[in-house]
């Protein structure tokens, strides 16, 4: 009884142990950021560290000014529309491909690979590629074209290893009954295939949207005479660094929370309803 | 193309059954069978993302290649086949400096992207030693799955939001006047601010190793999941002490996982260029800033050239981490 007692303490202070760690790692990964947050309250004459001197919004003000940080409205809007055209398009093609996969066919290891090699290859590789080939032939490049190519590279091998774990784990008999009782291939794929992959077609299309929406790399010699988001903020960066670049970098992250929340809300409505 | 592809596939359909009289009963399995393989072709439904690939993944790929053989002119490059490319990578002493020749010394590109090679291994073994009692603590100490699932999301948060405001988060941190300093003065720890944080190598490997732990905690946590708790629980009834089960149980299961994480951060980090720029002050190059740097100086072959060794790089990293795990055999 005693042995069984010590046990169990020592188990207690393990996890204890692995608690407060776990507490410290999520102030580590965090703690910048937060940090960031409060700066961007900074007061007028402050700088970019602290202590604080007093709490004001003038940087927040100076960022909706047009001339502080570039063409901010509009990187942000062509940032937007871009993550947005490429979830679409995540979600579609991880779709056919995952779709493609259940069955073995001709090539299917080669495009595998090929598919991951999206994920392995360095955006600044990319970028150059591509760059350099649209300069040789003389197509300029633009974040609608070049930059939407190189996005998806980016995005598809994440919406795509979701849409196999899906069908990995999908029941396929429910669309065998189907078919036995005369249902077309549309048909089964509409009303059973369809509702209970939703979620994981969800899932596929927010990687793209967030991947895309943060990606500096890829786009860096790819988004041609308008930046997007990222770019813009970089261009900041080579400035003098003000607290006008923490506002900025709160807002943004304020944005990618309100889709992460708005993506669980969703998600979560859509699983239910699949079960 | 989802649209698209059942037409087609009614197509196939009535051309099957339409061209024959009616099908004999005993063949209607066979038919059934057969009309569910060419249901939906799978080259209609993975032809637009092969298209795509090629156009934006492979032809670049293999432009790099060409163009590194080709040689540079004033503001461009022609296609006349060279190797002068590569020998100024392995030679070059200066980054505009192509009269110093030393070959004693190594090339200031090789020992580029050295220093890229040597910080990506630095900050992978700091990831996997913050990362990996997180994943463990995730997977094995946290026994509600509610729980475990939603410390896991906190976790993993800053995957999903902007990297370059987590790496612009980090200059209040590590400045002169930074926090570091602020905290370490008024423990005493120092009567001076140091400027030992930011733009130097502690400071740059702390902010990466922040910004891509996230990428190693995953894969770990997911095969720390897989194991099959009944194992441990019979180790543990046969005598077997936390160690031990740590080390011959958990350790071995769990080194698919972190094949996969280190995989994962080896390649991102030796593509890294953004954060050595802000956090480290463009005080030295990664092989990824030399790849803009030229490019930007019109030296495209010079930069397809620096592009290329990365990559040589990095296939032989991936080959070492696959030697010491066979991931697809473990998988």
């Amino acid at each position: 009884m005693a042995r069984w007692t010590r046990r169990r303490t020592k188990a207690l202070a393990v996890k204890t142990g692995f608690s407060v760690y776990y507490v410290l790692f999520i102030i580590f990964i965090f703690g910048p950021m937060i940090a960031m947050f409060a700066l961007s309250f900074q007061g007028r004459r402050g700088g970019t560290s602290f202590p604080m001197r007093g709490f004001s919004t003038y940087w927040w003000e100076k960022l909706l000014e047009p001339s502080s940080i570039g063409d901010l409205q509009g990187a942000l809007a062509r940032s937007l529309i871009l993550a947005l055209v490429v979830m679409v398009i995540t979600a579609l093609f991880s779709t056919m491909l995952a779709m493609a996969f259940r069955r073995k066919f001709r090539g299917s290891n080669l495009l595998f690979y090929t598919i991951m090699l999206g994920l392995m290859v360095p955006g600044v590789l990319l970028s150059l590629g591509l760059a350099t080939l649209m300069r040789q032939i003389g197509i300029p490049p633009a974040w609608w074209s070049s930059g939407l190519g190189v996005h998806v590279v980016w995005t598809l091998p994440f919406g795509f290893l979701v849409m196999m774990a899906v069908f990995n784990r999908f029941d396929s008999s429910l669309e065998e009954a189907a078919r036995d009782m005369g249902a077309g291939e549309w048909t089964v794929f509409r009303e059973i295939t369809l509702p209970l992959i939703l979620p994981g077609i969800v899932a596929a299309g927010l990687f793209g949207f967030t991947l895309s929406y943060d990606e500096f790399a890829r786009t860096t010699l790819l988004s041609g005479e308008y930046n997007t988001l990222p770019l813009d903020i970089n261009a900041s960066m080579t400035q003098r660094i003000r607290p006008t670049l923490f506002a900025l970098g709160t807002a943004s992250t304020i944005f990618s929370f309100c889709l992460i929340g708005l993506f669980i809300v969703v998600y979560t409505i859509l699983y239910r309803r699949s079960r | 193309m989802l649209q698209t592809a059942p037409p087609h596939a009614k197509r196939h359909h009535s051309g099957l059954i339409g061209d024959q009289p009616a099908p004999p009963a005993q063949d209607i399995a066979r038919l059934k069978k057969s009309k569910r393989d060419q249901a939906i072709h799978p080259g209609w439904l993975v032809a637009p993302a092969s298209l795509w690939l090629i156009v934006f993944l492979v032809v670049p790929l293999i432009g790099i290649v060409v163009f590194s053989f080709w040689t540079p002119i004033r503001g461009g490059m022609t296609p006349d086949f060279t190797l002068i490319n590569f020998g100024n990578f392995f030679r070059q002493e200066g980054f505009f400096d192509p009269e110093h020749r030393n070959f004693l010394k190594l090339g200031i590109f090789v020992t580029t992207l050295w220093t890229t090679f040597r910080f990506t291994i630095t900050v992978m073994a700091v990831c996997l030693i913050i990362g990996y009692p997180i994943a463990f603590f995730l997977a094995m100490q946290v026994k509600n799955f509610k729980w475990q699932l939603a410390l896991f999301l906190v976790a993993m948060v800053p995957f999903w939001t902007s990297y370059l405001i987590r790496a612009v988060a980090w200059l209040p941190m590590l400045g002169r006047r930074g926090l570091f300093n602020k905290m370490l003065m008024n423990l005493g720890v120092i009567d001076k601010p140091s400027s030992f944080f930011l733009y130097s190598e502690f400071g740059y490997t702390m902010a990466l190793a922040q910004l891509y732990v996230v990428l190693c905690i995953g894969p770990i946590f997911f095969s720390l999941a897989k194991i099959d708790k009944d194992i441990l629980e019979a180790a543990r009834d046969m005598g077997a002490s936390s160690y031990q089960v740590f080390r011959e149980i958990i350790l071995p299961l769990s080194l698919p996982g972190v094949a996969i994480g280190m995989i994962f951060l080896f390649v991102m980090l030796m593509g890294e260029f953004a954060t050595a720029v802000v956090v480290y002050g463009g005080k030295t190059s990664t092989t990824g800033t030399v790849i803009l740097n030229y490019y930007a100086t019109a030296n495209y072959p010079f930069a397809a050239v620096n592009a290329i060794m990365l990559m040589l790089a990095m296939m032989i990293g991936v080959f070492f981490i696959l030697r010491v795990v066979d991931i697809r055999k473990e998988l």
